[in-house]
């Protein structure tokens, strides 16, 4: 789970999986069309995203395709992002029940 | 083959034999799938269909059936907004690594602009995401079943 945070955590990494997401299944060349940076920066980013998993590449014939993967992401959310909203939701319930307390 | 539309990987701490029956035996997929039941000999020709309390939502037939390598079905959708779409194809692949299964997922031939396309870029993640933690933790995340696609608004 440090894979992904780390991988998530530099705007370049993201705007990959935003290029992804926008259309699944590239080559290198076409994820570097029309980006500021070099071959070399983009396929070092990869290799962070696919070893965080968030990233999945398919041999198609003689083509390496990129695959969005955001599984590791549903993972993340479901452990710490509900986590916090049932805390958020019983101190709501507190602050309810203290408030009406209040009004008696 | 066309280029696959979806490529999804997850690595499950399990084996091939209780993934593989994961996939295929409807009290398990009914616990992860959204309350999905799924029912099928699994011989290559047979059909498959996945149910909802009863009511058919998903059909087609096997494809490749490799216990506990390698599953494909294709893959249509019952309910009146898939009626127009093209029948797709699903892959399972299950390759252990040590203590863990690498499972990956490719789904091709959508209709790119379809409602399926939409519905499973939503839905595919959270399925194995739910799989992966119920054969880990022996409980599914208890994400809320995501809304028919055809209600959704395509995102830009």
């Amino acid at each position: 789970m440090d894979d992904v945070f780390k991988a998530l955590a530099d705007a370049s990494r993201r705007s990959l999986l935003d290029r992804l997401h926008a259309k699944n299944g590239q080559t290198l060349n076409e994820l570097c069309e029309g980006l500021a940076m070099t071959r070399q920066a983009v396929t070092k980013h990869l290799v962070i995203l696919e070893e965080a998993n968030l990233v999945t590449t398919y041999r198609h014939g003689r083509e390496k395709l990129h695959y969005l993967n955001p599984v590791p992401i549903h993972q993340i959310g479901e452990r710490w992002i509900k986590k916090f909203e049932r805390g958020k939701l019983t101190a709501l319930s507190e602050l309810k029940r203290q408030l009406e307390k209040r009004d008696e | 083959m066309s280029k696959p539309d979806f490529v999804y990987v997850t690595y499950i701490e399990t084996t091939p034999d209780e993934l593989w029956q994961a996939l295929t035996d409807g009290d398990f997929t009914e616990r992860y799938w959204f309350d999905h039941r799924v029912a099928s000999d699994w011989s290559v020709g047979s059909d498959y269909r996945f149910t909802l309390t009863g009511e058919k939502r998903l059909e087609g037939k096997v494809l490749i059936s490799d216990p506990p390598r390698k599953l494909a079905y294709t893959w249509n959708g019952c309910t009146e907004e898939f009626r127009r779409e093209r029948t797709s194809r699903v892959t399972f692949e299950l390759e252990p690594r040590g203590n863990v299964v690498k499972l990956t997922l490719t789904h091709d031939n959508l209709d790119e602009a379809g409602v399926t396309h939409r519905g499973i870029s939503e839905g595919w993640p959270m399925v194995l995401a739910n799989l992966k933690s119920l054969l880990e933790n022996g409980k599914t995340l208890g994400i809320p079943m995501p809304a028919p696609a055809v209600k959704e608004t395509a995102t830009a």
